[in-house]
C-alpha cells in the first residue's frame, strides 16, 4: 500500500468526540499515523505477522492502520470507555477483525506480567504535560517491557536528551526515526491559538 | 475479548498472588471470521499457556477436539493451526466476566471490551 493511500485510508477513521483534559487526548492525525505505519511497516517489517500492542490507543488510528497493513492482532490498551467506544465502531466500520481492545490502566497493571508479550509496540503516548507529568516516560517503560523486539512511539524533540539517558539506563538502543511537526487543532478551551505546532521526534527503540 | 488476548490478561488485585488464569463467564459469544495466517499461529503457539488456552475454549463450548498437551511438530499439520486460529482469533466473548481465580473479583466484558480497571483501593 501506498504511503498517501494509507493516510486517505486513516481519514475515514473518527476521533475523540470530547477530548479529556486529563488524559491528554490529543488525536494522532491521519498524516502523522500514516507517516508512522509506513516507517514501521516498510523499514522494519514490524506490523506484517505481528502481535501488536497500541497503548494508550485511542480512536484507534495507529491500530487500524497496523491491521490495515496485515496484523496478525493489534491489542488497543486504553483507560478511557468512550474512546474504546469510537474504537470499536471505527472497527466495525472498516470491517477489521484483526483487533482488540482492552480497558486497563497502564500505570496500576503489573506489566511484568506482559513481559515480551507482544513483537511489537507502538504508542502516541500522552506528552506528560499538564497535570500528567511523567506520564511518557511511564508509557514507554511499560512499552518497554511489554515489547520482544521494538517500541515506536512519539515524544517531544524537548525532551530527547532526557529520553535518550533513560534508554540507555534500560540498555535499549534508540534512533529517531523522524522529526515532525504536530499540529496540535485548539481541542480545548483554554487553547488561545487557533492552533500550536510542536516538535515532535518518531522515535524507535529497540532491545538487543 | 478474543481468547489470545484472553491468555495474556491477568488480574492485578492487591493481594492475588496468582491472578490467572481469568475465569470466562460469557452471557454472549460470536465468532467473527479472521483471515487465516499459519506462520503467525504456529509463532504464537510456543509463547502461549496452553492449558489456559483449552480450558478458555472448553468454557465457550469451543474446544471441539483441541488436545490438552501440544503434540510435536504441530506447525506442519494445517488443520490443527486452522483449529487453533478459530479458537485463538476468531472466537468473541462479546457480554459476560472474567473472574479472578484467587480473590473471585469479577471484571465485566461489555460489547467486547473488558474492564481490567480496579478500584482505589485494590490497587
Amino acid at each position: 500500500m501506498k504511503l498517501k493511500e494509507l493516510e486517505s485510508c486513516l481519514q475515514q477513521v473518527d476521533a475523540f468526540e470530547e477530548p479529556k483534559i486529563l488524559l491528554e487526548q490529543y488525536p494522532t492525525s491521519p498524516h502523522i499515523a500514516a507517516c508512522m505505519l509506513y516507517t514501521i511497516h516498510n523499514t522494519f517489517d514490524d506490523i506484517e505477522g505481528k502481535l501488536v500492542a497500541d497503548l494508550g490507543c485511542g480512536c484507534g488510528v495507529l491500530s487500524i492502520g497496523s491491521a490495515v497493513l496485515g496484523a496478525g492482532l493489534c491489542v488497543g490498551l486504553d483507560i478511557d470507555r468512550d474512546a474504546l467506544d469510537i474504537f470499536r465502531r471505527n472497527a466495525e466500520d472498516f470491517e477489521i477483525s484483526n483487533v482488540d481492545l482492552i480497558q486497563c490502566d497502564l500505570c496500576a497493571i503489573e506489566t511484568q506480567n506482559y513481559a515480551n508479550k507482544f513483537d511489537t509496540v507502538i504508542m502516541n503516548p500522552p506528552f506528560g504535560t499538564k497535570h500528567n507529568q511523567g506520564m511518557d516516560m511511564k508509557f514507554l517503560r511499560a512499552a518497554l517491557t511489554m515489547a520482544k523486539t521494538a517500541v515506536y512511539s512519539l515524544h517531544k524533540t524537548s525532551t530527547r536528551e532526557h529520553i535518550q539517558k533513560k534508554a540507555h539506563d534500560w540498555g535499549v538502543k534508540m534512533e529517531v526515526l523522524a522529526e515532525l511537526r504536530y499540529d496540535l487543532p485548539a481541542s480545548y478551551k483554554f487553547h488561545k491559538k487557533k492552533s500550536v505546532d510542536i516538535q515532535v521526534d518518531f522515535l524507535r527503540f529497540s532491545k538487543a | 475479548m478474543k481468547l489470545l488476548t484472553h491468555n495474556m490478561l491477568t488480574s492485578h488485585v492487591k493481594g492475588v498472588v496468582k491472578g490467572y488464569p481469568l475465569l470466562i463467564k460469557a452471557t454472549e459469544v460470536k465468532m467473527n471470521e479472521v483471515e487465516f495466517n499459519p506462520q503467525f499461529v504456529s509463532r504464537m503457539i510456543p509463547k502461549l499457556e496452553w492449558s489456559a488456552l483449552v480450558q478458555a475454549a472448553e468454557e465457550l463450548g469451543h474446544r471441539e477436539d483441541l488436545p490438552g498437551e501440544l503434540m510435536a511438530e504441530y506447525e506442519k499439520d494445517e488443520e490443527f493451526l486452522k483449529k487453533v486460529h478459530r479458537v485463538l482469533l476468531e472466537v468473541e466473548v462479546i457480554e459476560g466476566c472474567l473472574q479472578c481465580p484467587e480473590s473471585g473479583r469479577e471484571f465485566p466484558i461489555t460489547r467486547g471490551i473488558p474492564n481490567m480497571l480496579l478500584n482505589e483501593d485494590e490497587v
